[in-house]
């Protein structure tokens, strides 16, 4: 298709790519080489105690049909009203990310389906609530969002029989606890470059909710589902390539895998001449591989128009300033001042851990009470991940850690006193001491590796000339073997250190 | 006609003093429909037990001092497009035969709370999409004054069932002039309400944007107290207007000395017949006789009101009714797959009219088509709203007829649509513009059958709108009531 004009989105605003230095380019069987453009659709449940347009519960996991009333069911007569706190979590989302907030008119999106009580769809459509902004990834890439609108979800289906689709099937049920719960469908911009940084996306953006409070986060639930909008072009091009959307992505190693192999099968029918088609296609977990299930000619005309039972919502500036005042401090902003306090890289693994989990503010009152600021990071990832770690007093925290630097524990022995902190108010070295945890002075602990050494005088000739492989190898061996005759109580990286200066003197 | 026992005020006032029994009421309107309901049909569903054993409840109450509210112990007459809590609510369409609401409407909860009785469920075109109540699944409805003639419709039933004396008041909804046209064909007044001023919380929806509820009576008075009891804001409607509502009753004998009337000319002209035409000028003559200042004015875009509500309304009516397909509630016909359920489901529970509409919706809301047409008609929508607007800047309430004729023969219509759809022209201007509207009876026709006039006013103008009624209505027994 040739074209004169700027591709443009939903919203009629031109459509760019940005580089990034990760882009995933690859090869086709033909040796051309190619690189991926993706953007990502999130729908995002939001947490609110009742339905996006009725008072039924919104809560997963309840018996079937049971969250819901005459509304949720669409009965002849009644009538949708919006709920005030689905909106404000949508402000306060489009606030986190930098977004406008602009007056939005909901519509209908007409399809027949049963597990649509109504067989419409209340959405926004051209005028969404949230227009804009952008997320920034760990890694830097700076991916732009299109928009996020407002919507119902629907019911549940269950196709007994056939092959669980609709169609063949011998009878279905439907569960109508999700019609109706709020959703925040979330846009991306197509700056999604590689399988990499859509997981890291989505990652983030799961970040974001939990800590604004405006998703639960749990995507085994199906509170956050993720579809893939994926389009290859040659590398170095600046083409917009056909795209196909990629649905049931039902976890990030699913989004990556699934990405990665669209991108391939759309390169592989280019190379053969074909033309990629514009369709909707179902990722299969189990054969690895995407198939159609519907293409654009056959989509369905949704004939949508402004939904005449609702007013359009048009917020106070005022309320949507005080959202914004009340933000807490978001996960990138977080994990920045996190990797200033520790020194650890702003990008590792830990440091986006302790954040979500939201213990990195107990992390920084630890590192300012003393505490080394890697053995603190290392013990709220490891050992304070459960019911109450979250609570320890982060003074205290820092006292252990500074009796494990200190010599006095070992790296085991902290972990047990840890453990116990979290139920025994006494200070660390009390119950150090209670468990026997006597410190092993320098010269106890030179005395066992003077005596394992003696006792094991080819390992240790071996040890003494052998190369960094040989060495690694017996050094096992010999903490091993001061480990057992110490009782455990011996530090393994002391030992470590002894035999090194041992072999060199 | 109205052959009843009675106007409600008297009605209420007589049983809240213990002056009458509202069991006595209900048993006197009972009779009457026993009399002539089989000739009429008027109802879908007569609630004789229900009615007697919640007259017995008004009586206690007021033995033992309680006041059951303004209309304590008045029979009343609800439209079956009206979800009532346990009383099948069919909308005269067999998908919906059988089908019982496990809630009320809030006018309903608002009738009971005024201590109204509901003594049935009345017939109505399927899904209010009709002007004659002979698109009815279960059968039409017949003029009370000449039962060889239709009473109007869409609410035919309930205009019938007020003139017949069945009820002294009813409930109706009005969505191109369903209350407004079968008012001025049977002789009782009709009310439609600004949009938003009355709940549309549980009633069955034809088009969101053009749907109210309203008033039947056989009196200006009566009219203006159902519509003080129904109206208010509610918040399970989004579109409801959230303000207190104005006392109406009480303002009726303020007459028109000084009020503004403009005589709409686009509406005097053609399609109209004569004799309606001259029973108009009358109205507007007793107006000016009683003090009103009246005068022609054009309102040129009303008579482009027509074609813009037959895309608009079907258009929301395709999506409304889409949920009827046989999974939830209502008629089921079964089919080897869900899809083919809902197609025969569809086919055989809806009637032509209905199916009709939904295609036309269907296609102006299409892909495509969508600007050429829905689109059009909202700007045709904004033109009508400039235009009143522009009138309503130099008078307070504008007087047309309300239906081109007088009642027609049973079946004259029923071969072309289009001929029906013609007589809604005066009255779909104000559902379009959202405004108030309300057909008075003022004499009658050349067969001798009754005709309407229609007094319209801007947005909340329900009172300068009831005031000039009232004065039509004075006006006419002054005259005898004849022509």
């Amino acid at each position: 298709m040739t074209t004169t004009s700027q591709p443009t989105d939903s919203l009629g605003q031109p459509i760019t790519v940005p580089d990034s230095a990760d882009t995933f380019v690859f090869d086709a069987s033909d040796g051309s080489r190619w690189e991926l453009v993706c953007g990502l659709e999130v729908h995002a449940e939001l947490a609110t105690a009742t339905k996006m347009f009725s008072g039924a519960p919104n809560n997963f996991g309840d018996e079937p049909n049971t969250n819901i009333d005459p509304v949720t069911l669409g009965l002849p007569g009644t009538l949708p009203v919006v709920n005030e706190r689905a909106v404000e979590l949508a402000i306060r989302f489009g606030c986190a990310i930098g977004a406008d907030i602009r007056p939005s008119v909901f519509s209908r999106k007409n399809y027949f389906y049963p597990d649509m009580p109504k067989d419409f769809q209340i959405s926004q459509y051209d005028q969404p609530i949230v227009v804009g902004g952008h997320l920034e990834l760990p890694s830097g890439h700076v991916v732009g969002v299109e928009r996020a609108h407002l919507e119902e979800d629907t019911g549940k289906s269950t196709h007994v029989g056939g092959q669980g689709r609709i169609t063949g099937a011998e009878y279905s049920l439907v569960d109508y606890n999700r019609a109706g719960v709020p959703l925040l469908e979330i846009v991306s911009r197509p700056h999604v470059r590689s399988p990499e940084q859509a997981r890291s996306y989505v990652a983030e953006l799961r970040a974001i909710l939990l800590a604004t409070g405006v998703n639960d986060g749990k995507l085994e639930e199906g509170s956050m589902r993720v579809d893939a909008n994926v389009s290859v072009r040659p590398e170095g091009s600046d083409e917009l390539g056909t795209r196909c959307e990629i649905k049931n992505l039902n976890s990030l190693r699913s989004l990556g895998r699934a990405i990665e192999h669209e991108a391939r099968r759309q390169a592989e029918l280019r190379v053969a001449g074909e033309r990629v088609r514009q369709e909707t296609r179902h990722w299969n977990e189990a054969d690895g591989r995407t198939h159609t299930m519907r293409s654009k000619e056959e989509a369905d005309d949704y004939r949508y128009f402004p939904e005449p039972d609702l007013v359009p919502v048009d917020p106070d500036p005022a309320w949507i300033e005080r959202i914004r005042a009340a933000l807490p401090m978001l996960p990138a902003a977080r994990r920045a001042r996190l990797a200033g306090a520790s020194g650890i890289d702003p990008a590792a693994e830990s440091i986006a851990v302790l954040v979500e989990r939201g213990q990195d503010e107990q992390a920084r009152a630890a590192i300012a009470a003393g505490g080394d600021p890697a053995r603190v990071v290392v013990h709220i990832e490891q050992n304070l991940a459960g019911p109450g770690g979250a609570d320890l007093d982060p003074s205290r925290l820092a006292a252990l850690v500074a009796l494990e630097v200190g010599g006095q524990l070992t790296a085991t022995q902290a972990k047990q006193v840890l453990a116990e902190m979290l139920t025994d108010p006494a200070d660390p070295a009390a119950i150090a001491a209670a468990r026997g945890f006597e410190a092993m002075g320098t010269d106890a602990l030179a005395a066992a590796v003077d005596g394992v050494v003696a006792a094991h005088p080819a390992e240790w000739e071996a040890f003494r000339t052998g190369d960094a492989k040989a060495r690694g190898k017996l050094t096992g061996f010999f903490v091993g073997r001061v480990m057992k005759a110490t009782g455990g109580q011996a530090d393994g990286k002391a030992v470590t250190a002894l035999l090194r200066q041992r072999a060199a003197g | 006609m109205s052959g009843g026992p009675g106007p409600a005020s008297a009605i209420a006032a007589a049983v809240r003093s213990g002056a009458r029994s509202a069991r006595e009421v209900v048993d006197e309107h009972l009779r009457v429909i026993d009399q002539r309901e089989p000739e009429i049909h008027a109802f879908n569903l007569v609630l004789a037990e229900k009615a007697r054993a919640r007259a017995d409840e008004i009586d206690r109450r007021v033995a033992a001092g309680d006041d059951p509210g303004p209309l304590a112990g008045v029979p009343i007459a609800l439209k079956d497009n009206l979800a009532t809590r346990g009383i099948a609510t069919t909308c005269s369409s067999r998908i919906l035969e059988g089908w019982q609401p496990p809630y009320d409407a809030t006018v309903v909860e608002r009738l009971a709370e005024a201590g109204a009785i509901v003594v049935g469920k009345t017939n109505l075109d399927e899904f209010a999409m009709g002007s004659s109540t002979e698109n009815s699944a279960f059968g039409p409805t017949r003029n009370p004054h000449d039962t060889s003639r239709v009473p109007g419709g869409s609410s035919g039933g309930s205009a019938a069932a007020v003139a017949a004396g069945f009820a002294p008041l009813a409930l109706g909804s009005d969505t191109g002039g369903s209350i407004r046209q079968p008012a001025a064909l049977c002789g009782v007044v009709g009310v439609k309400p600004t949009y938003g001023l009355v709940s549309r919380y549980g009633l069955v929806a034809f088009a969101s944007s053009l749907d109210q509820i309203g008033p039947f009576a056989a009196t200006v008075a009566d009219a203006a107290l159902l519509l003080e009891v129904i109206a208010g804001h509610d918040p399970r409607d989004a579109t409801s207007i959230p303000r207190p509502v104005e006392q109406l009753a009480a303002r009726l004998g303020d007459g028109v000395e000084g009020l503004r009337v403009g005589v709409v000319s686009d509406l005097l002209t053609e399609g109209i017949s004569r004799d309606v035409v001259a029973r108009t000028r009358a109205a507007a003559d007793a107006l000016s006789a009683a003090g009103a200042k009246v005068e022609e004015v054009s309102v040129p875009a009303v008579t482009l009101g027509l074609s813009a509500y037959y895309l608009i309304a079907p258009a929301e009516a395709s999506s409304n009714l889409a949920r009827f397909d046989g999974v939830r509630y209502g008629l089921r016909v079964d089919a080897p797959t869900t899809n083919e359920m809902m197609v025969a489901t569809r086919t055989a529970g809806f009637g032509d009219e209905v199916k009709r509409r939904i295609m036309l919706g269907t296609y102006a809301l299409s892909a495509g088509y969508y600007d050429a047409f829905y689109g059009k008609a909202q700007r045709v929508r904004t033109l009508i709203l400039r235009d009143f607007a522009a009138a309503y800047e130099r008078f307070d309430v504008l007087l047309s007829p309300t239906s081109p004729t007088t009642a027609f023969a049973l079946g004259d219509k029923t071969a072309d649509p289009l001929t029906m759809y013609l007589n809604d022209v005066c009255t779909i201007p104000s559902n379009l513009a959202g405004h108030p509207a309300m057909s008075v009876p003022f004499g009658a026709g050349d067969d001798g059958l009754p005709v309407g006039v229609q007094v319209m006013a801007p947005a909340l103008g329900e009172v300068a709108m009831l005031r000039t009624g009232a004065v039509l209505e004075a006006a006419l027994a002054g005259q005898g009531g004849a022509r």
